[in-house]
Order: structure tokens, then sequence, then C-alpha cells
């Protein structure tokens, strides 16, 4: 992999912040764009934009054309069985939001649910209404110090009531990857279905949906170097089958009368109005960038960059990393003692450095450590070792400011 | 005491001194250590100013007619930013601060250089201050 020449594709990494040249470390919310991605959407846009499925005309096949090969794409990414199983989405709350609707009428008062206690805001609210609406009980796998989930807790919480298990793949707050694998057997093993968040995991580990027996795989397009608005649903044909339609509209019908509306196939189903065509081609552009390289060469080059990181930051006094799991993705969440996460931020900013502050929508990992927030910083393969130690050497600058 | 004005043409000219941001951040890093610090009792949530994402707390009391303002925060950047405004409106007559601009903060450029989490809290604080001089200004008449 090369590293140098891999830069040049995300032209937004040779323009300079505050006068210094930028240092991005905020990949775990939003990966950079490569040239590749930018020029397809641009191509869309000069050459064939024209709404899909429904035209007669040349430019609405071409158009129909890329977004259903961006769906294979897609399809062939995860190992899903068909392209049918593959719904566009605007990203991955939007595809929470399809099932936890759907699953509103196939859930009564009994029912239970359970989460982790790891999770996105975004993996927790739309459940949390849900619960609201049927009267069902959401159940929380605790974790412990290093920000790895309890699994013996885990097997208590599990019961024949329990009807959906949903778990991200990665905490993008500490990166801890999860053993979604032991959690997918153990909930079929009671008839539970499995939701899996996979928007960290996806620009790092290549999700096989089969493999996984996973019901529902969830991520967006904008943390795997696509553009943002873009993401997907994968379902099981089984369990998309039997979730009701999220949005009534365009799209999603076989035959409207006012008496009575039949719904489409999959995928249009869930699909209502007209979709983010040039984003969903795009993410299939983006999926061929990074397959080019390979995930594995991703992964192993940013583990790299996370163990020399973790070794350097470990090394500057009073600083406490938080998320100490032996199975992390290529994210640093920590604090320097007696300094407010933000103030790091803002100083770091100054010095042309970006790395995110705040709770990372993950207030109930917050609560657990006690803090108001951390400081993340989150590799991409573009990062380079010297763009650690640039980081290194403002934050200590930051630390003798703000001490 | 200087009046509202003056004491904004001050700051606006303090800051045109520095050359660079790192500088001005320095600089309220400083101020924010110097800030007229709020009695513990009063930091609790009903003292919290919403909208900022660093805790801010702050205080109003009246000495003779004038506003009194202490304040502190989690976050010692947001400290330098309250220090600033405490030091334009305190001791300033509730009148006074209702009337008074707040221009001084876009020709400091204090806004731009903010995140946008910190600008939103910026404009919370200036809501509250002159809340403040709002029930204050009743307690007067």
């Amino acid at each position: 992999m090369d590293v140098q020449k891999i830069r040049k594709d995300f032209p937004i990494l040779a323009r300079e912040v505050n006068g210094k040249p930028l240092v991005y470390f905020d990949n775990a919310a939003t990966s950079q764009t490569p040239v590749q991605v930018i020029d397809t959407i641009a191509d869309y846009y000069k050459n064939y934009n024209a709404n899909i499925h429904r035209g007669v005309h040349t430019l609405s096949q071409e158009a129909t054309d890329a977004y259903e090969a961006a769906r294979q794409k897609i399809q062939k990414h995860l190992n899903a069985a068909h392209p049918y199983e593959i719904i566009f989405t605007s990203g991955t709350t939007h595809s929470i939001n399809i099932v936890s609707n759907g699953y509103a009428q196939l859930l009564g008062e009994k029912d239970e649910l359970i989460v982790s206690s790891l999770e996105h805001h975004s993996n927790i609210v739309p459940w949390q209404m849900l619960c609201e609406k049927t009267g069902a009980a959401l159940k929380v796998i605790p974790m412990n110090e290093d920000g790895v989930l309890l699994m013996d807790q885990f097997d208590k919480l599990l019961s024949n009531k329990t009807r959906l298990v949903f778990v991200n793949h990665v905490s993008n707050a500490l990166g801890t990857v999860n053993p979604i694998e032991v959690i997918i057997r153990k909930a079929h093993a009671v008839g539970a279905e499995v939701l899996i968040d996979g928007a960290q995991a996806s620009p790092h580990i290549q999700g096989d949906v089969q493999a996984l027996d996973v019901d529902y795989y969830v991520t967006s397009a904008h943390k795997l170097y696509g553009p943002t608005g873009i993401g997907m649903l994968y379902g099981k044909e089984s369990a998309l089958k039997r979730l009701p339609p999220y949005q009534g509209g365009g799209e999603m019908i076989a035959e409207v009368t006012f008496e009575k509306t039949t719904y489409a196939d999959l995928p249009h189903k869930f699909e209502a109005g007209t979709p983010n065509i040039a984003g969903g081609i795009a993410f299939g552009a983006a999926l061929d960038y990074i397959n080019a390289i390979g995930i594995k060469q991703i992964a192993t080059y940013e583990e790299e960059l996370l163990k020399y990181a973790t070794d350097k930051l470990s090394k500057i006094p009073g600083l406490k990393i938080y998320g100490t799991a032996s199975k992390k993705t290529a994210v640093i969440s920590f604090n320097v003692e007696g300094i407010h996460p933000y103030d790091i931020g803002s100083i770091l900013d100054k010095l042309g450095i970006a790395v995110r502050t705040g709770h990372h929508c993950a207030q109930p990992i917050m609560d657990y450590y006690q803090i108001p927030g951390t400081v993340r910083v989150s590799f991409s393969f573009y990062n380079t070792l010297e763009e650690i130690d640039r980081m290194i050497e403002a934050l200590i600058k930051a630390i003798n400011m703000l001490q | 005491m200087e009046t509202i004005e003056v004491a904004q043409e001050e700051i606006i000219e303090e800051f045109s001194m520095f050359e660079d941001w790192m500088q001005r951040y320095e600089y309220m890093i400083e101020l924010g250590k110097s800030l007229p610090l709020i009695d513990p009792r009063f930091k609790s949530d009903d003292y919290i100013i919403k909208g900022c994402q660093s805790k801010v707390w702050v205080h109003a009391d009246l000495e003779d007619d004038k506003l009194v303002f202490t304040a502190d925060s989690d976050a010692i950047i947001t400290k330098g930013i309250i220090a600033i405004l405490i030091r334009v409106f305190s001791y300033q007559h509730p009148n006074a601060i209702l009337e008074s601009g707040t221009e001084f903060i876009d020709k400091i450029g204090l806004k731009e250089h903010l995140s946008p989490t910190r600008a939103n809290g910026l404009v919370s604080m200036i809501k509250q201050l002159k809340m403040y001089a709002i029930a204050f200004k009743t307690q007067l008449n």
C-alpha cells in the first residue's frame, strides 16, 4: 500500500487549515472522499442525470443501470444472497428507523429488546420511541472499564421474550470491536432477530452477512469514502418481507387505487420517492475504490497507526485512554487530567489538526466513565505516522497552554 | 466605572494587537483564569446556561443599581469568553446592558474563530446576561 500515492487521490488532504497543513483525524465522523468518487458524482450530473426505474428514455435507462449496478456492488461487498436485500437509505439512522418503525406493528407489551451500552444515540433513540409506542421493554448489555461488553450479562438478558437485539459492530466512541458472531448466534437460539450497526466497522472490517447469518446490517457511505446522505439497509429476504413499509409514496407501490394500495416487491417497498441517485452510484464507486486497495491491507495499516499513536499518547503524563479492548479499530478516545476536551480540540484546530470532542453521540458511555466527553482521534489509511507526530507535538503544546 | 461602549472598544483594541489566533487563545485562557468566580452554591443546574456544550454557570446580583456577574465553566476557553462578556457587562445598570449592542464580538472575530457549538454557546451566554438585566430591571422599578 503506497500511502503517498493514495493521499493524492484525496484533494482535501492538500489544503491548509488556519495556515497549517490539514491533519484529518476525524475519520470516524466522516471519511474524506477520493477524486474517483467525486468524479463519479460529477459524471452523473454532467452526462446521465435522470429519474430512474420509470423512464422510457436513454438517460433514465443509463441512470437506472448505474444505480442498480451500485446496489449489486454493495450486495457483492457484503456477500448478500440477493441484490434486492440491499435497500438504499439516506444513511445508518434512516436504515435503523425503517426497521424500528416496521417493528412497531410486530411488537407487543410482553416483548423485550436488547441493546448494548456501547451504542450511538441513533441506535438507542429509535428503539426507545418504539418501546414507548408498543410497551415493549428495553434491556441493556452492560460494559466493563475497558469498554468491552459483559457477555455473561447478555446471556442473562436473553429469553424467549427477546424479539430483537441491536448492537454496533464497532463502537464509535471507543473503537471496541464487539463479538457480533456470538451475539447473533445466541440471539437466534432464543428466536430473536439481530440488527448490526456497521457504520463504524464498514471502513475497517468486511462484513459477510451470510456468514454472520445476521438479519439486518446497516451502514452509511460517508464513513467509507462515499458521499453523505446515502447509506444502506441489508435485510434477509424473509425479514424484509415481514417488515411493513416505512414511508409511503411513489416507487414503493405496485398498484394504487383509493380503495387499496399494494406494495412493490423488494427493494422498492422501502424506497419511496426519488432516491439519492448520484449518491447511490457514488457509494458503489467508493466500494470499488477501497476494494481495489483491499480492506485487509487497509486494516493492517490502520492497526499500525493505532499502535503507534496509542504508544505515543500513553507517554503523555495525565493522559487517560478510554476504550482499551484488545480488539479495536483505529479510534482513540482520551482525556488529559484537569483539561476539558473542548479546550484541547479548539487548540488542536488552530494548529491544523481536526479531531472530534464531546460525547460522540454516546452519552451512556460518557456517563459510565463519569466524564463530559473525550477527545477522539480516528485514523484512516491515508493518514501517516508523521501526522501522528504532528498531533502529539500540537497536543503537548495545547496541554502546556491549558494547564 | 467606564461605559459598556468604552469597555468594548478596549477589548477590540486588545484583540487587534495579537498577530494570530493562537495568541488570542492564550489571552482568552489568561482571562479565563481571572474570571470572577461564582459562589459554589450557585454552581447548580438552576444557574447553568443551556446551549453550551461545556458547562457554564452564571449568577447575577445587584450592587446599588448595578448588576454584578460571577460565573464559572468546566472549560477554560469558555471561561475566557465569559470573562470577556463579564468585563463588558458587569457593574452596569440593567438598562445599559439591555440597550447595548454586541457588535464588538463580530469586530474581534470571536464568532468565526469559535467552533459552531461554542459560537452557539456564546449567543446563549449573551442572552442569559440580558435576561438577568430584564429580571433585575423590574426589581429596580
